[in-house]
């Protein structure tokens, strides 16, 4: 079933506050993952792996360096929804 | 009937689905053994999750082969899962980056490497040994030591001293013990550790051209199919042997 990004947002805001405590509402679409919100690798491993359990789709291990944004990560979840 | 039907097995290493240990896994829980995953730390959390895509989902218990009360306690906590244990699959290797560049690797770099990626194999049958009192099956994977390759150095180096170790092992745990310790050397596959590996790349390149059988880097089933075949009562009187699984490599010239 396919989510619209503000839900797929939200969706990766709890993912993302659950793996760093990081407030909800500063997942923003503009941030960088590792800049903006200082995480490390192991914890995007953490939050993909649970993003593809959350929004049942596939993140490819080569795909995930080119998710440098909230946006490119929500992007490509709602793309890979169909 | 499955190969390993009522086999209780130990299986350390699975991170992602793409890690060896996880086909070991799930071809282990389809051929009926009943199995309990080990994993670590912060990565726990994401062995968790990722058991969840095996047939069956199985305890994951924490096993940090580098903290001696992970091991102490590792028979205890395992007895929680399962009444004794028959096989352990050792898919274990790490190595600080240093490592990977063979002139300038500090002994820090080289000692972290053995400790975890070979003397582990010892820490870890001896953790297992009190609920292996039926004899059994430790498997451990290798990448063949017996070449220096690019790129891989002190790691190569661990290889060759972590093979080694298997045939202490199967001097000590046969006879005493009746468990069977082997390895399998898979060829190059695209997992998490070998991706952290600076120019990995470079094996990649050459190993399909190289092997006979040709070689995927990333399909790990070949290379989970011979550690379930060892875990399991086929290879009764094997022990202290590297089945390669490289596609051929190993046995070519140029
Ligand atoms: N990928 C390859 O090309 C290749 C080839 C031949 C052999 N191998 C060997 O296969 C085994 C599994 O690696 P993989 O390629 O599936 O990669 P992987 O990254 O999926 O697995 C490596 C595992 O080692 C674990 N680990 C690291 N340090 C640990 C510690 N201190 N305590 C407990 N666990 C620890 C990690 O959590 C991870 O699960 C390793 O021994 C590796 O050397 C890999």
């Amino acid at each position: 079933m396919a989510q619209s990004e503000q839900e797929i947002l939200e969706g990766l805001a709890e993912i993302v506050n659950e793996e760093t405590g990081i407030e909800t509402d500063s997942v923003e679409l503009d941030k960088s993952f590792t800049d903006d919100l200082d995480i490390d690798s192991l914890s995007m491993m953490t939050i993909v792996v649970n993003a593809e359990e959350k929004f049942s789709v596939r993140i490819p291990d080569d795909e995930v360096k080119n998710l440098k944004t909230v946006r490119d990560a929500v992007t490509f979840i709602h793309t890979a929804q169909g | 009937m499955g190969i390993l039907e009522g086999k209780r097995l130990i299986i350390t290493g699975v991170l992602m689905d793409t890690s060896i240990a996880f086909h070991v896994a799930k071809i282990a829980q389809q051929e009926g053994a009943q199995v309990v995953l080990t994993s670590f730390g912060r990565t726990m959390k994401i062995t968790s999750t990722i058991a969840k895509r095996l047939p069956t989902t199985p305890p994951v218990i924490e096993l940090d082969v580098t903290n001696q009360e992970h091991l102490d306690s590792l028979a205890e906590r395992t007895t929680e899962h399962l009444d004794g244990v028959d096989g352990v699959l050792h898919s274990i290797g790490f190595a600080p980056l240093g490592a990977f560049s063979f002139m300038d690797g500090t002994w820090d770099d080289v000692a972290t490497a053995m400790q975890a990626s070979a003397y582990s194999l010892k820490a870890l049958a001896v953790a297992a040994l009190p609920l292996m009192s039926a004899g059994g099956s430790l498997v451990g994977l290798t990448f063949d030591a017996k070449f220096a390759w690019p790129v891989y150095d002190w790691m190569g180096v661990t290889k060759a001293a972590f093979e080694s170790t298997n045939r202490y092992l199967a001097r000590d745990l046969g006879k005493l013990h009746h468990i069977r310790s082997n390895l399998v050397s898979a060829g190059p596959l695209r997992t998490t550790a070998a991706k952290s590996i600076p120019g990995f790349e470079e094996f990649e390149k050459v190993w399909g051209n190289r092997a006979p059988l040709g070689w995927d880097i990333t399909d790990p089933v070949p290379a989970a199919k011979a550690c379930a075949a060892l875990l399991s009562d086929w290879f009764p009187a094997t022990t202290g042997e590297i089945i390669h699984v490289d596609g051929g490599v190993h046995a070519m010239g140029q």
